[in-house]
């Protein structure tokens, strides 16, 4: 039978791969943005799953709530990346040090 | 035994396309394996018995946020190999890392199963009432005790969608505008004129 532990062991490679996208594609900044969304998406199924087998429907409420933040996070995410783009010609982060703030 | 085969059928879609998502040369190609998680995640969903999540997974995430993601890395011009330079030199880093990361989490799960931690246990104050469907309960919980958050949801979407407009909005000098202002300025009075020439003659304007 399916219990909860399958579903926090798929939730958990998941945000694994997530994080390992983050350091893997350390120039495209695009692709570091899909992996915080794949994160977020690990943690969805955590919260759906827990919600789920413990007969509380809160979790899938704040499920909710972080699909809200993620989507807000990928409209201002990528907005910035279009005006960064817009000045630079690249999408390169290594050199987004450049106001030294 | 359907439902056996059918959670590690989509556990095991989902993790794939997670790894083609982090891994695949062409960013056009990440997208499309991210919209391939996200319907297999929202499959993984259903099968738990939040429907409602699940469908709100496949409208925000691939009907939004992934057709977002497709059209930025297909309006700008960039050199994708280029951006690839240091992938393989981070790649032991980051797969120490996650490995790091990953066994920290089975650790945890393992002392969840021992039974060494106390989890709290709900109350059972947001349970599904009886012959209520998800649809249904989540609705009454999210319109009623979670009404304020619901609300305060909705101001962050609508400040993340002013923010990426003000962000991206600019003004373009080879354009001509409306002038709103001046165009409501207008009155009948002066802006028409009744004229009423002679035979043979012209009106001057």
């Amino acid at each position: 039978m399916i219990g909860i532990e399958h579903y926090v062991v798929v939730s958990s490679i998941l945000f694994v791969l997530g994080v390992l996208g983050i350091f893997l594609n350390r120039k495209n900044i695009i692709v570091i943005l899909m992996a915080i969304e794949l994160i977020l998406l690990a943690v969805n199924i955590n919260l759906v799953a827990f919600s789920s087998f413990l007969g509380d429907l809160t979790g899938q409420i704040f499920a909710m709530f972080v699909l809200t933040v993620a989507a807000g996070e990928a409209a201002i995410g990528l907005a910035i990346l279009v005006i960064y783009f817009r000045g630079r010609g690249t999408i390169a982060v290594d050199d987004v040090n450049r106001m030294k703030g | 035994m359907i439902h056996i085969i059918a959670f590690y059928l989509f556990a095991a879609m989902v993790i794939a396309s997670g790894a083609f998502t982090i891994l695949s040369r062409n960013p056009v190609h990440s997208v499309l394996w991210l919209i391939m998680a996200f319907f297999n995640a929202a499959g993984l969903m259903v099968l738990v018995g939040a429907e409602f999540i699940a469908m709100l997974l496949v409208i925000v995430y691939v009907g939004a946020v992934a057709v977002l993601f497709l059209f930025v890395v297909m309006m700008l011009d960039i050199d994708f190999a280029e951006l690839r330079a240091g992938f393989i030199r981070n790649f032991p880093l980051g797969m120490a890392l996650a490995l790091v990361l990953l066994a920290e989490l089975v650790l945890g799960l393992g002392a969840y199963q021992v039974g060494s931690l106390h989890l709290g246990t709900p109350d059972g104050s947001a349970a599904t009432a009886v012959g209520a469907s998800n649809i249904e309960a989540i609705g009454a919980l999210l319109y009623g005790r979670y009404l304020f958050l619901f609300e305060s949801a909705g101001i962050i979407l609508l400040v993340a969608m002013i923010g990426a407009i003000v962000l991206t909005h600019r003004e373009r000098k080879d354009q001509r505008p409306q002038n709103i202002s001046q165009q409501i300025a207008r009155r009948p009075d002066e802006a028409t004129v009744n004229m009423k020439p002679g035979v043979g003659e012209g009106v001057r304007l």
